[in-house]
């Protein structure tokens, strides 16, 4: 978009804010037992109150309630949801503002946040009648997923006596995909892509160190000059200034200099509990590497460890620690 | 399994963890959950238009997974239990093949109406966060 297609796309986005969705919706069943049943039977849901007439006539309840998560279900317009009109007047104004994005390229859409308060119990015979407004659309984005805009709905439900039981903040996002997820949905065979660690670097001065672990080797790099080891690799000898070398291989004896637990966030791919820990080897030089095989409250500093080179995903071949 | 007893609040302290619960994500949960919900929106039940939107498989949808996360502290709080809010912030999907587990710790108590914020976060074992929140929960003073 030029800047000032870019403005007259604002504009026409903004023009949304403010609007209702649609004309105060009553949902087309009231309240009742069976699509609760339904619902608590795929939930997993045995609480009491929601399906035991007895059970629930003797508790606090009173009677049997709905599950406050259904809120929303009970104005939702069921069937005809998976094909929208193709009659432009008819669509809602939320469709309407979601097509002007789509026709700029945001053809993404992906639930963010949604926040339910519940004001009172809803019981079988209620009726539930939503009111949505178009509250806000942020500003352009930059996204993981790709650039786009927040949009945020608020929903008022009230009753058959226009009496408020429940309010609902709803915020999507309107992006452009990305390029790189559209490749990577363009494999996909039906298979959720199982995702590996970060992958090794391996430059000029240290992809023949990784290159040996793949083969289950732990190198260490030493100076024909001098004899020095060190680690990780470089190209030059701290002592001599020689830049020829070799390496021996690490028995992979030592025991634990420092280490961290990582909590959060939680990358997808390393398995957790997840200790990072600096390993010093009985060669002399240190290593980052993994403590395994014990729990995290059992590592401690001085702690001696026994190392191996394991296959930790699909695509990662890594020396790991386990206590000695 | 159906839990009769309810959590008293004057039980519940500040740091409480509550039991994980590890939800197998099955086609059937997605599609079960979206019908349950009256969530005819095609990428809950339809895999093709769900591909079409650049993920392999249905996904679940945000009412079942606000289900999911209201279940999780009733199954905990019990029967009497009031649930006044559920906030939640989506991650990763849910697909077919994972499994999504759900962990949740007493994060704020109010004495004077009784109610508890419980944090609860549901990880699926492949692609990590799948949603974080807040379950706001009124008690029992006494059980």
């Amino acid at each position: 978009m030029t800047p000032e297609e870019k403005k007259v796309f604002m504009d026409k986005i903004h023009a949304f804010v403010g609007m209702e969705m649609a004309p105060p919706t009553k949902g087309p069943d009231d309240v009742n037992k069976a699509m609760i049943r339904h619902w608590c039977e795929v939930m997993g849901d045995a609480n009491p109150v929601y399906t035991d007439e007895a059970f629930a006539k003797a508790s606090s309840k009173g009677s049997i309630i709905a599950p406050p998560a259904m809120l929303q279900a009970w104005s939702l317009e069921g069937y005809p949801m998976h094909s929208p009109s193709k009659d432009e007047a008819l669509l809602d104004n939320q469709r309407k503002l979601h097509k002007v994005f789509d026709d700029h390229g945001y053809t993404g859409v992906l639930g963010t946040n949604c926040t339910q308060e519940y004001f009172r119990d809803l019981k079988p015979g209620d009726q539930v009648i939503a009111h949505t407004v178009i509250d806000s659309i942020s500003e352009e984005k930059a996204t993981q997923r790709g650039i786009g805009h927040f949009i945020e709905t608020v929903t008022r439900f009230t009753d058959q006596n226009g009496e408020k039981v429940g309010e609902m903040r709803f915020r999507v996002l309107k992006f452009i995909p990305n390029e790189s997820n559209k490749v990577e949905s363009a494999k996909d065979e039906g298979k959720p892509e199982v995702p590996t660690r970060i992958a090794s670097p391996r430059g000029h001065d240290n992809a023949w160190w990784w290159q040996q672990v793949d083969k289950g080797v732990v190198p260490i790099q030493r100076c024909k000059n001098c004899q020095t080891l060190r680690h990780p690799p470089r190209s030059m000898c701290g002592e001599c200034q020689s830049i020829e070398w070799d390496f021996i291989e690490s028995k992979l004896e030592g025991e634990v200099f420092s280490f961290v637990e990582l909590h959060y966030p939680k990358f997808p791919g390393y398995q957790y509990p997840l200790i990072c820990a600096v390993i010093s080897l009985g060669e002399g030089t240190r290593i980052v590497s993994n403590i395994v095989g014990c729990k995290p409250e059992d590592v401690k500093i001085g702690m001696k460890v026994k190392g191996k080179v394991e296959q930790v995903d699909e695509k990662t071949m890594l020396p790991q620690f386990y206590p000695a | 399994m159906s839990n009769t007893k309810t959590v008293a609040y004057k039980a519940v302290q500040v740091g409480d963890k509550l039991p994980p619960l590890e939800i197998p994500i099955t086609s059937s949960l997605i599609v079960g959950g979206a019908i349950a919900s009256r969530d005819f929106t095609p990428v809950h039940h339809d895999r093709a238009a769900a591909q079409a939107g650049g993920l392999p498989d249905v996904f679940m949808n945000i009412l079942t997974s606000n289900g999911l996360m209201g279940r999780y502290v009733t199954d905990w709080a019990g029967p009497d239990a009031t649930v006044k809010k559920i906030d939640i912030k989506l991650g990763a999907p849910n697909l077919p093949g994972f499994v999504m587990t759900i962990t949740g710790e007493v994060k704020a108590k109010d004495d004077a109406t009784g109610i508890v914020d419980v944090a609860v976060v549901g990880e699926n074992n492949v692609w990590g966060m799948h949603m974080m929140g807040t379950v706001r929960v009124a008690l029992p003073k006494e059980a």
